[in-house]
């Protein structure tokens, strides 16, 4: 297959990803919001830093209130990483590899970005916006499903999948950040009990609060959430479901050996992680580590597979 | 009643579907009878179900515009279709099967011993001054001695309903795919009318045209590896590379994917390394192809395409040059040119065409600049065109110092009172002026799609057709008669 239509997959998948992961991102803010009192909530500036997007951010807005991150991140055009953007970037590539998909899931992909488009209106109020988001979330699902169920498991669908489970762990290491600044049980020893809400929160945005209860069999606290959303191999939100299915698409891939040195590397982190001994600081540095390992699998990725960047912007 | 009779009574064009005294046409009945009875909201509801599902299904063109620069549009198109009976539609076939034959051997005549203009029966002037004749294509040998494998003839009907070529357009035609889509849109919105008719199927289109690609494969005997090279998703037909390439289950390539290695073979950069292609449909112009043999500057093609394709090593439709027979003066000749190589009269006229090289007819022409369109000889999608009866006396003036300038870049034609087929507007149908444009395939042996791409002017009373001046198009069906 072609270097440039695994490179454009790949995207594809991340792109897709990060509509859905985005979506979920505001989701948990927003619950947080309504469910701790207004000291222990984290404020919508920290959605902005997890994000990576704060200088674009304040050259356009001076303050950081709930609707201004909200329109930034869902339908801000001049924000790259908005869902918006992130969408019409995905339509774009589905578009330049409309040959490789199935026509099924380019017309999915297409009416997605469509009605996003159409609907952004009604992402402007809290109660329009959280149906917006569950209609971000169910376009992505239904992706995967028409492309899992019309198209060739071939060489692209592999690329497709390394796309989505690097951006999948990616974003999902970032929404388990969504913290208040300060550990609610040691500055405020009154906002104890929602520490557990705050956990319990996640989860739902995450769509794995059931899952939690199924397989964890304990009810929530810190340490058996992170157990379950870093080391499960069952749920497939978890980081470590996400580093298996890149390895198992890996393997089937030529030339992959320094692309699976990177995941070895990242599995080893995993596997030494302490779940129960890490205080909130460690939590953020071992997240901000594993961040920058993902980074440098991609990079591994695009050297052993992708056309070299001098072509790629021609 | 729909169908507003007003407007169809006392005009002057032919219309394809209705008489002039305001009755369907024998082969038109059934589905003039079938619209009559949908009231206007339905018909409205219809056209408006059409427009979900083509935006829905993503067809789309670019078109470039001043204010917006360059978008994605959707497809316009309306649901009532063009109808030609089968006896007619058999003679035009042949009429085209025979053009095309013809002007295969001439270009290969060009490219060789140029015995017509030996024969004088083509000015050696012209082809001196051709902006498409590719010195760098002399003496090649392309498979099957075929150059325009593709070529997209455009037809129009006057007012006495007598068929005429307007132009071939043998460089890179488009079109194909929507009129494949029409026929997906139509049988979406009007599956009812499939049970009275049975229109000839036209679906057939991307294996033959992937019948005429294997057929020049340097390497005979392997599985050939087909490509189709597109300038990327900028360009307007890009839907249509991408839509060809999945029909044939064939690549879609950019010339960045393409390499040229020492051995003067063609590979492609894949992800466990460089393979061999042999067989390239290409969508890019000539002079973008190859920045070693032509446009330096061109990011889109491919160094060293041209060497490859000269030793044989890739085959390319259309060969390189093919377009010296897409030139309104050459085209002028095409009646000369079938009755030199085929010894035979040409089936399907030419519209008359007066040439500016020839002195007593360009005196004509400066006459007359207000009853004549003048079109430049090199140019498509209808730009650049003066069309007499529209124009303001500044443009004709302009066109007078342009005609006297560079007369071997002019054409006038008379202005057509091109036909007319009904067209939805608002719910009521109304006529509109269309245009036809079959494809036609040429390698071991000929097709000829089964009908082809009827463009409209949506605009009332405009001649217009091309999509990108708010031109839409219809459904072509063939019918008995």
């Amino acid at each position: 297959m072609l270097s440039r239509v695994a490179q454009t997959i790949y995207w594809i998948g991340r792109y897709q990803e990060r509509a859905e992961n985005t979506a979920r991102l505001i989701t948990v803010n927003t619950n947080l919001m309504l469910d701790l009192p207004p000291k222990g909530a984290p404020g919508w500036d920290a959605l902005i830093n997890l994000l990576g997007c704060y200088e674009s951010y304040l050259a356009r807005h001076p303050e950081f209130t709930e609707r201004r991150v909200a329109n930034f991140l869902i339908n801000d055009e001049y924000n790259s990483s908005s869902i918006i953007s992130t969408l019409c970037a995905l339509r774009e590539n589905a578009r330049t590899i409309r040959d490789i998909l199935p026509r099924e899931a380019w017309e999915s992909i297409n009416s997605y970005y469509q009605t996003a488009l159409e609907r952004k209106q009604s992402s402007f109020s809290r109660q329009g916006r959280q149906s917006y988001l569950e209609h971000i979330i169910a376009g992505s699902q239904l992706m995967t499903g028409l492309l899992a169920g019309s198209m060739n498991h071939d060489m692209a669908y592999r690329f497709l999948n390394l796309g989505r489970k690097l951006e999948r762990a990616d974003m999902t290491t970032r929404i388990i950040d969504v913290r208040p600044e300060n550990p609610l049980s040691e500055e405020a020893p009154e906002l104890a009990p929602f520490e557990d809400i705050l956990w319990m929160s996640m989860l739902k945005s995450l769509s794995a609060y059931q899952m939690y209860r199924q397989h964890m069999q304990v009810r929530i606290n810190r340490k058996d959430v992170l157990q379950f959303l870093f080391k499960t191999q069952g749920f497939p939100r978890s980081i470590n479901y996400c580093t298996e299915n890149i390895r198992f698409n890996l393997s089937r891939l030529p030339k992959n050996r320094t692309p699976l040195k990177v995941l070895k590397k990242i599995d080893t982190r995993l596997t030494e992680m302490l779940t129960d001994k890490m205080d909130n600081n460690e939590l953020h540095e071992f997240i901000d580590d594993l961040q920058i390992d993902f980074g440098t699998l991609h990079e591994a990725i695009s050297k052993a597979y992708f056309p070299p960047a001098l072509m790629s912007a021609a | 009643m729909t169908i507003n009779r007003e407007s169809f009574e006392n005009h002057p064009f032919f219309d394809e579907l209705i008489t002039p005294n305001g009755h369907a046409r024998g082969y038109a009945r059934k589905l003039i009878s079938y619209l009559g009875k949908l009231d206007k909201g339905e018909l409205a509801s219809r056209q408006l179900g059409a427009e979900l599902a083509i935006k829905q299904m993503g067809i789309t063109f670019r078109v470039y515009t001043e204010e917006e620069g360059s978008i994605d549009r959707v497809w316009p198109f309306d649901i009532v279709p063009r109808l030609i009976p089968k006896k007619e539609w058999d003679r035009i076939e042949s009429g085209l099967k025979q053009r095309v034959e013809a002007l295969n051997l001439f270009i290969d005549d060009l490219y060789h011993k140029q015995q017509i203009v030996k024969d004088k029966v083509f000015p050696a002037e012209v082809l001196a001054d051709s902006e498409n004749f590719r010195e760098q294509c002399i003496g090649v040998n392309p498979p099957l001695g075929v150059w325009a494998h593709i070529c997209g003839s455009d037809l129009v009907r006057d007012d006495k309903g007598e068929i005429y070529v307007l132009e071939d357009n043998l460089r890179v035609p488009s079109g194909v795919s929507y009129m494949l889509e029409n026929r997906l849109v139509t049988k979406r919105v009007f599956p009812e009318l499939f049970e009275t008719y049975s229109p000839l199927p036209i679906d057939d289109y991307p294996s033959e045209l992937f019948d005429t690609l294997s057929a020049l494969s340097p390497r005979p005997g392997d599985n050939p590896e087909i490509v189709v090279l597109t300038p990327g998703i900028y360009n307007s037909a890009y839907f249509e590379h991408a839509y060809l390439a999945q029909q044939m289950g064939c690549e879609l390539v950019e010339g960045r994917d393409l390499v040229v290695e020492k051995d003067d073979c063609v590979y492609m950069r894949n992800i466990e390394g460089h393979s061999r292609v042999d067989v390239i449909y290409r969508r890019i112009d000539d002079l973008f192809l190859d920045p070693e043999a032509f446009n330096a500057d061109s990011m889109l093609g491919v160094p060293g395409l041209m060497r490859a394709w000269k030793a044989g090593n890739v085959a390319m439709a259309n060969a390189p040059g093919a377009g010296v027979a897409d030139d309104k003066v050459v085209y002028s000749f095409v009646p000369d040119i079938i009755r030199y190589y085929l010894d035979q009269e040409p089936i399907v006229p030419n519209v008359p065409t007066w040439r500016c090289i020839d002195k007593p007819s360009c005196d004509y022409i400066l006459d007359h600049l207000k009853e004549l369109v003048v079109k430049p000889a090199n140019e498509s999608g209808g730009y650049g065109l003066l069309v007499g009866p529209s124009s303001s006396r500044q443009e004709r003036e302009t066109f007078r110092k342009l005609i006297e300038k560079n007369p071997r870049n002019y054409i006038a034609q008379p202005t057509l009172a091109i036909s007319t087929v009904p067209t939805i507007n608002g719910g009521l149908l109304e006529p509109r002026h269309v245009d036809l444009r079959p494809f036609i395939l040429s390698g071991k042996s000929m097709e000829v799609t089964t009908g082809g791409l009827t463009r409209v002017a949506l605009r009332k009373g405009s001649l217009v057709v091309n999509s990108s001046q708010g031109g839409g198009s219809k459904d072509t069906w063939i019918v008995d008669s």
